[in-house]
């Protein structure tokens, strides 16, 4: 993060010396400043309710998904947050999820019909877990203001080099003339270094920003086992939707990526080492790193899993490294049959209708009549039975 | 003269860190008080699922009324607990009979079929997992404030103004310590 500001400033800094000659630095860095300050202003006031109409989310109650409702509430309360995340579900096969809100008070959830469709308890537990870890280490505004600062490193050389562009088009000598045949030597140099600066540090920005939002998506899975006390809910959730075949999400873009509890862009191969141009950390290796945790659920025994599986430093923050003695607790015992996952499919279906405003009718013959909200009539005809139903409201 | 100011100043900033030593307990304790009504909202809501649950499994399950009675049994004994600890063996007990009768409602597909129990079921299932949530962030709370009144120099202010240890909430069974799971489906 502050590698990525000292990117920005460095760049308006040489932008504004090859630009407006030797006092010009300074300059260049008030208008790194501003770029950066107006764009962060619209996206911090804009806020989540935009991402959230984007991606087509609808909110739910208690009486909708009573399950998913639960979770998220047991998840709130080990986490101690202040306020209940509003739950949102969008209505998409590919399975995700992901968290947004600047703040633990007004946070919200959302998953995808997919994602409810095909985990059991303990796995949907494991991935809102990690949600509600991003929204306690407010990564949502942490990442939020990496992305601005990535964008305006991003406009700034792209600004820079079209106007370097068009004026040597156009054969216009600009104000650094008048300095004098030396003060023009020097001036040249600065102009090379801002060029190369202007080059260099959009790829040196995007290096670093996909690297914190690996980091946070690590410590993310961290708090996770930290808060359910169960690695292995979130590990197997995570191969689920890895092995899962949909299509990829029709409501993403590049910058809400990092919040998803997958990467949401799908490769056309599965990458096996850790990629620098990813905003998340491979897959596989997450579930490693969550099974090899046996000693304990704390981020002390994630941060030594991870040292083990990925022969590297830690991405764990020291201050979150404190000894404590946090055991791990036992599977729920669960029913794995193909039948109960073709009916959890079903109930998905309805859930999603009934968010949509469906009525839902059981006809006396055992027929269940799912009526759309744009049925006028105030009848219906049992399909099955033909007798003839009244609708009410 | 100066010996006078820099006596002053000294009191002056031990009043302070006093005072910010003293704020600072008692923000740790409201929030210990905080995460214990946590638990104690959860453990009125188990309570008050208990009539439904065997209300729904009754009409299945003729023969098993030493069941039920042990659960209301139970329940009456948890609700009449006075203190923390007593609370704490008494919620264990019902919710270790919680489980057993999860284990005998097993036998009944026809009970396990109905969306009024499969309802109430995940209730209780919650409800269980947030208990037990509640009781984490709890403990998590009272170790913090623990070692704080027990730390030097905070226990100085601790002594003071009469801050006392709290006690952890633990379930008495050693099954029960492990994980309170009624796990079902």
């Amino acid at each position: 993060m502050t590698l990525m500001a000292a990117v920005l400033l460095l760049l308006g800094f040489f932008i504004g010396l090859g630009f407006f000659g030797p006092q010009g630095g300074f300059f260049g860095l008030v208008i790194a400043l501003t770029i950066w300050l107006v764009l962060m202003l619209i996206s911090l006031s804009q806020g989540d309710a935009i991402l959230l109409a984007a991606s087509k989310a609808k909110p739910v109650t208690h009486d909708v998904h009573p399950q998913l409702f639960n979770v998220v509430e047991e998840m709130k309360i080990a986490a101690g947050l202040p306020a209940m995340p509003k739950i949102y579900i969008i209505n998409d096969p590919a399975p995700n999820a992901f968290a947004t809100g600047r703040n633990p008070q007004t946070a919200s959830v959302a998953v995808t019909a997919g994602l409810l469709g095909r985990l059991n308890r303990d796995e949907l537990q494991g991935v809102i877990a990690h949600e509600i870890s991003h929204i306690l280490h407010r990564d949502i505004l942490f990442v939020t203001l990496a992305g601005i600062m990535l964008g305006s490193i991003v406009l700034l050389s792209h600004i820079f080099l079209r106007g370097m562009f068009y004026s040597s088009m156009t054969g216009s000598r600009r104000r650094y003339s008048a300095g004098g045949a030396g003060g023009g030597q020097a001036q040249l140099i600065m102009l090379i270094v801002a060029i190369a600066a202007a080059i260099l540090a959009p790829l040196m920005a995007y290096l670093l920003y996909f690297a914190l939002s690996r980091r946070r998506e690590y410590l993310a899975d961290a708090g996770a086992a930290r808060l359910t006390r169960y690695p292995e809910g979130l590990a197997s959730a995570l191969e689920k939707i890895a092995s899962d075949k949909s299509p990829q999400l029709t409501t993403v873009n590049k910058i809400t990526a990092p919040m998803y509890i997958v990467n949401p862009f799908k490769k056309k191969r599965q990458r096996k080492l850790s990629d620098l141009t990813s905003t998340h950390p491979p897959i596989s290796e997450r579930v490693k790193i969550l099974r090899n945790m046996t000693g304990g659920a704390s981020f002390k025994d994630y941060s030594d899993s991870y040292s083990e599986v990925t022969h590297t430093k830690t991405v764990i923050p020291p201050t979150a490294l404190t000894k404590e003695d946090v055991a791990l607790r036992e599977a729920s015992a669960q029913i794995k049959k193909k039948e109960r996952l073709e009916k959890q499919f079903r109930q998905v279906g309805d859930i999603m209708r009934r968010v949509n405003g469906f009525v839902f009718l059981t006809c006396v013959c055992g027929l269940k009549l799912k009526i759309p909200p744009n049925f006028k009539a105030n009848k219906v005809r049992c399909p099955r039975c033909h007798k003839t139903l009244p609708l009410s409201a | 003269m100066p010996a006078l100011i820099v006596v002053a100043v000294i009191v002056v900033l031990l009043i302070i860190s006093v005072i910010g030593v003293y704020n600072a307990l008692i923000r740790l304790r409201n929030q210990v008080d905080n995460s214990w009504s946590q638990i104690d909202v959860q453990l009125k809501r188990r309570h008050d699922l208990i009539p439904n649950l065997v209300e729904t499994a009754k009409g299945y399950m003729k023969h098993e009324r030493e069941t039920f009675e042990a659960i209301t049994n139970a329940r009456s004994q948890a609700m009449g607990a006075k203190t923390v600890s007593e609370a704490s063996k008494a919620e264990g007990a019902l919710g270790e009979t919680l489980s057993r009768f999860m284990l005998v409602v097993e036998n009944y597909p026809d009970l396990k079929a109905n969306q009024n129990f499969l309802a109430v079921q995940e209730e209780l299932t919650s409800t269980e997992n947030k208990i037990s949530f509640a009781r984490q962030s709890y403990n998590d709370q009272v170790l913090f404030f623990n070692n704080k009144i027990q730390m030097f120099p905070s226990n100085i202010v601790a002594n003071m103004f009469n801050f006392g240890k709290r006690d952890f909430f633990e379930l008495e069974s050693a099954a029960e310590r492990e994980v309170p799971k009624v796990s079902f489906s």
